[in-house]
């Protein structure tokens, strides 16, 4: 028989305002099993809990019921004050009579007869407790960091700061992601290649860090501290372990007409290519779409002239396996295509550029050497026009209903840049709204405007029309001045906005983590715990989770470093005890658990079993891991035999809260 | 602020006004901004604060060329030139308030206008 | 031979004789049969998107299901009809208000909520003969010439109810242009307006128009600029003051077909 204890809050006035929590304390004390019920005004408090700590002692209780505020809040705290007094912590139940009773109700008649219903069944729920453990799981010490940009390179440097190992698993034949991409960086203009390239320079050189580039994560299987993932290392074509990154085979490639993709198609490159000068790993690789020898057999002049043998025409994909303890997504991501937004011209006329081929025309490792020239003649432009905002805070089918927060700030960077290097050419931005959300930021963009003339016209453009002799009519609204403009641009650079990668989705399929329907990672709280994803073990760093600039980014990366360092430091962890079970004589073996588990934590196993009639006979039953089952219990509705239960959420104690709330 | 004339303009439109960001992109875009007293974006700004009266009187209604430009390209899905027709309609809904009258066509036409372009214009402004 | 319900519009039978005989004859040569239904009405040339007014977009409806009725798929040749017919036809299909008071109104044998399809001549060269087939059948190709598509803006837009083509960047009259021997122009201002029935009351706004769309075509190189419209030929041909001459689509196609000369101009 139980020994039950009751303990009823008065949360100051929170409950004892609207619930006579004295009534409460009473009737509760009628309840069979019940030994002890009384009520104090501030049970989470240390005197409360030593409350709860003695009379569990002086009673002798072997189970306890405190009526108050949420489980949310404090059930943590009455387990740990049971664990104290040596009471199972998994003997405790919360009754909720504040968020769920004396919040939402008025009438103290009503409110105190509703706390007395739950606080019942709650009892009765506890008479069917039974004590539970909290299981234990390894940690594997060993991450794995998707994505090789900045927001992966940051990671997977901090982790190994730690001194853990990291892989980066890297889909581009370099590490390096956007910001390579990228001249200079708001607000400081720094150059991105001089403050990035000795981080991937130290990525590769760190002993602790393994990069796989030209790989993508095929599988992931497993749980948080043991997941075995599976990765594809795509064919280059090229031995890593012995091409030296000379570069001749990329000279002597007759194929020369691939659109390079590091200049965003603005210009061309070999078959066979090192995608830039500061690539890491500084290692050709060879793309199969356009090489003669691998489409048609004919040429292999890289072969002929690789001094160390590395090419191999026959090399294969190949899948390795690896264990990780915590797997950190940084998988970054890319300007939308505009092929929806003609009214601007962009796929008709050259000279319409996105934000990005901008970058690369003025970068010096880009199509012109660092001048900025037109794609379509090579000549200066005298007159340039940016346009914010295409694709984004759009309600419609063409675009993305949020704001890519790192446009206003770029445009202002390239504005700047362009008055600086070119004082002859005239810059027009048309803005909606200029967000300028950062440290310094605000500044950076008053001295677009104050001190380097840019001129910045609140309105936008309707139509561009491309001429004949090269210039182009941008019509636009000024909606301060009230006119409609017609500027004659050289120029008209459209702010695209950003969206994640594309390989995100089919990643966050094979992780079994959220994402919304923009496509970037849900996060497990959306102000508090902004680097972890709902998933346990899966963390998140980057513009995978939401568009974010170079600084967020690091201060992101780190902060998904530290959350992994913290459970890659564990030697093992806790698990939660309030799991799903089969009863395995039950079960059929019919997969309804397996199929409705959002978590992947039911397997099914063949078991030997002893039959009436003496013989084993060999049956299929559910398994579920603990370490990865978060009790949601959709598996026990499932079930059609009855079998799948939860601990400290049985179908017995469900039934019993029911009936306790009938009567 | 003519409360019901409003309201019954939002409603006739089938345009929730709130959702303008305003970007001005309509008015951008408008190829009638130049004939227009009243521009795209000012007929949803105008409308959302209840200022009808001056865009009743206005001969921007007539300018509208119910090309759809300003439907098809705002970000937001706005489509002001609901708007626009919806104040248009209040106005030539009224006793005499049409603004082509049969008498006014023959001095319109040429051998070669197509009657569409009469039938299209009657459309727009009469009731 | 394939069966259409085909409603020419109130000036195809008038002024715009042309659009219409040209569209018959190479629709038959095509091996597509044109049947008008047996009364229509003018479609009105424009569409009024009010959500209060329903009288307006009755002719539309009653040829929609005309269509309906003789089990067949709807065919316009000119602009605006395609535009009105096909916004009408959207809007009932979307908006259960303006259907029921429609059917409400119409008392037809059987309600109609948007069951017809509604073609462009040009989707039925896309879609039904496909431009390869009209290719094989072009005997007089226009080898050389330098045509402009003209769209306007009622072919293309608003595009969620017309889904007739990309609205900024088409391509539908460019791939015409394609199968029979040309050259397509692309010029930024071939999806903006004429003017339309600004021409009535002020010529100088119509003038303005047209004449921008003739000069951006005129300025990518274009020999001819070809349309759909009655009264975008008109706009360009009278208002714009260009010297780019202007056909209907039609006629084109059926010189193509080696089909003009049968045909009286």
């Amino acid at each position: 028989m139980q020994r039950i204890g009751v303990f009823v809050c008065h949360c100051g006035t929170n409950i004892a305002a609207t619930v006579d929590v004295k009534a409460v304390a009473e009737a509760l004390g009628h309840e069979p099993g019940v030994v002890i019920s009384q009520d104090y005004q501030y049970m989470c408090s240390e005197s409360g809990q030593n409350l709860v700590k003695n009379s569990i002692k002086e009673h002798n209780l072997t189970g306890v019921v405190v009526c108050s505020c949420s489980p949310r809040m404090h059930e943590n705290t009455f387990r740990k004050a049971a664990a104290a007094a040596g009471l199972n912590s998994y003997m405790v139940e919360i009754a909720n009579i504040r968020e769920q009773c004396s919040w939402i109700h008025k009438d103290i008649a009503t409110a105190t007869e509703k706390a007395i219903i739950l606080g019942k069944a709650a009892v009765a729920k506890v008479h069917l407790n039974a004590p539970l453990t909290a299981g234990e799981s390894p940690v594997v010490k060993r991450a794995l960091v998707i994505g090789g940009g900045i927001a992966g390179i940051q990671t997977a440097l901090d982790i190994a700061e730690a001194g853990f190992d990291v892989d980066i698993v890297e889909k581009n034949p370099t590490i390096g992601g956007k910001m390579a991409q990228i001249d200079k960086t708001f607000p400081t203009l720094d150059c991105a290649a001089c403050i990035l390239t000795p981080k991937m320079v130290e990525a590769s050189q760190n002993e602790k860090i393994h990069i796989h580039s030209f790989s993508e994560v095929a599988d992931v299987k497993g749980f948080v501290g043991n997941f075995t993932v599976k990765i594809k290392k795509k064919a280059r074509f090229v031995d890593e372990t012995k091409c030296t990154g000379c570069g001749l085979c990329t000279e002597k490639c007759p194929m020369k007409k691939v659109p390079n993709e590091f200049n965003m198609g603005l210009d061309n490159r070999t078959a066979i290519y090192i995608p830039f000068a500061q690539a890491v790993p500084k290692v050709a690789t060879i793309d199969p779409n356009y090489c003669m020898m691998l489409k048609n057999g004919k040429c292999g002049v890289c072969s002929k002239v690789c001094s160390v043998g590395a090419i191999d025409y026959k090399q294969e994909d190949r899948i390795i396996e690896e264990k990780y303890g915590a797997i950190i997504v940084a998988t970054g991501f890319n300007p939308i295509k505009l092929d929806k937004y003609d009214e601007f011209a962009y796929n008709q006329c050259a000279d319409v550029v996105t934000s990005l081929e901008l970058e690369r025309l003025m970068n010096a490792a880009g199509p012109n050497g660092g001048t900025l020239l037109r794609p379509s003649d090579k000549t200066h432009p005298h007159t340039i026009v940016f346009v914010q905002c295409v694709g984004s805070r759009c309600d419609d089918s063409k675009g993305k209903p949020y704001c890519s927060k790192i446009c206003c700030m770029y445009t202002a960077k390239h504005a700047m840049l362009i008055r600086e290097k070119y004082p002859d050419t005239e810059v027009y931005v048309f803005y909606i709204d200029v967000r300028t959300p950062g440290k310094n930021f605000d500044e950076f963009y008053r001295r677009a405007v104050e001190q380097y003339n840019v001129h910045y016209i609140k309105g936008m453009v309707g139509k561009v029309t491309p001429k004949s002799d090269g210039k182009i009519d941008v019509q636009a609204s000024d909606l301060l001045a009230n006119e409609q403009l017609h500027i004659n641009a050289d120029m008209v650079v459209l702010a695209a906005a950003i969206e994640p990668d594309k390989t995100a989705r089919p990643l966050a399929t094979m992780l079994t983590t959220q994402m919304d329907t923009n496509d970037f990672f849900t996060e497990a709280h959306p102000k508090l715990r902004p680097v972890e994803s709902a998933t346990a073990g899966i963390f998140l760093s980057g513009a995978c989770q939401g568009p974010k600039d170079i600084p967020e980014t690091v201060a992101q990366a780190s902060a998904a470093a530290a959350k992994a360092i913290g459970l890659l430091c564990k030697n093992s962890i806790t698990c939660n005890p309030c799991v799903a079970h089969s009863n395995e004589l039950m079960c059929n073996g019919c997969s309804s658990c397996e199929k409705v588990c959002p978590y992947g934590a039911i397997t099914y196993v063949d078991k030997e079993f002893r039959m009436p009639d003496r013989t084993t006979a060999i049956r299929r039953v559910a398994s579920v891991n603990p370490a990865v089952c978060q009790g949601c219990g959709a598996c026990t509705v499932a079930c059609p035999s009855g079998a799948m239960d939860l601990n400290g959420f049985s179908n017995s104690q469900i039934m019993a809260e029911v009936d306790a709330i009938c009567k | 602020m003519n409360k019901n004339l409003q309201e019954q303009i939002i409603r006739s439109s089938g345009v929730n006004v709130l959702k303008c960001m305003r970007c001005g992109k309509c008015s951008g875009t408008c190829p009638s901004y130049g004939e227009m007293e009243y521009h795209p974006h000012q007929f949803v700004y105008m409308v959302e604060r209840g200022e009808i009266e001056p865009l009743l009187k206005s001969e921007s209604l007539y300018k509208c060329l119910t090309c759809f430009a300003c439907v098809e390209r705002c970000p937001r899905n706005v489509e002001p030139a609901k708007v626009v027709e919806a104040v248009r309609l209040a106005a030539v809904r009224q006793q005499g308030n049409n603004h082509l009258t049969p008498a006014q066509i023959p001095d319109m036409l040429d051998d070669d206008l197509p009657q569409q372009a009469i039938v299209t214009a009657f459309r727009k402004y009469t009731k | 031979m394939e069966t259409f319900t085909y409603y020419p519009g109130c000036t195809l039978r008038t002024k715009a004789k042309d659009l219409d005989t040209y569209a018959r004859s190479s629709a038959e040569a095509l091996g597509i049969s044109l049947v008008e239904p047996a009364d229509w009405q003018c479609c009105g040339g424009a569409y009024t998107t009010a959500k209060d007014e329903i009288a307006t977009k009755l002719s539309a409806v009653r040829t929609l299901n005309a269509a309906k009725e003789s089990g067949t798929a709807l065919v316009t040749v000119c602009s605006a009809c395609h535009n009105v017919i096909k916004q009408t036809n959207y809007d009932i299909s979307n908006n259960d208000d303006m259907a029921m008071k429609v059917n409400n109104y119409l008392k037809l044998s059987e309600p109609y909520s948007g069951e017809t399809t509604v073609y462009h001549y040009l989707e039925l060269l896309r879609d039904v003969v496909g431009f390869d087939k009209l290719k094989e059948k072009v005997v007089n190709p226009f080898k050389g010439k330098k045509i402009a598509a003209y769209y306007g803006c009622l072919l293309l837009r608003p595009s969620k109810a017309l889904a007739m083509d990309d609205p900024e960047n088409p391509t539908i009259m460019e791939d015409f242009i394609k199968a029979i021997g040309g050259t397509p122009v692309i010029y930024a201002q071939r999806n903006e307006c004429c003017g339309g029935y600004i021409t009535m009351e002020d010529k100088a706004q119509a003038a303005k128009r047209s004449g921008a769309v003739m000069d951006s075509a005129k300025d990518q190189g274009a020999d001819m600029v070809i349309t759909a419209c009655p009264l975008c030929l008109y706009n360009l041909r009278k208002n714009s003051g260009s010297d780019l001459p202007v056909y209907y689509f039609t006629e084109l196609l059926a010189e193509a077909l080696g089909l003009k000369e049968a045909n009286n101009e």
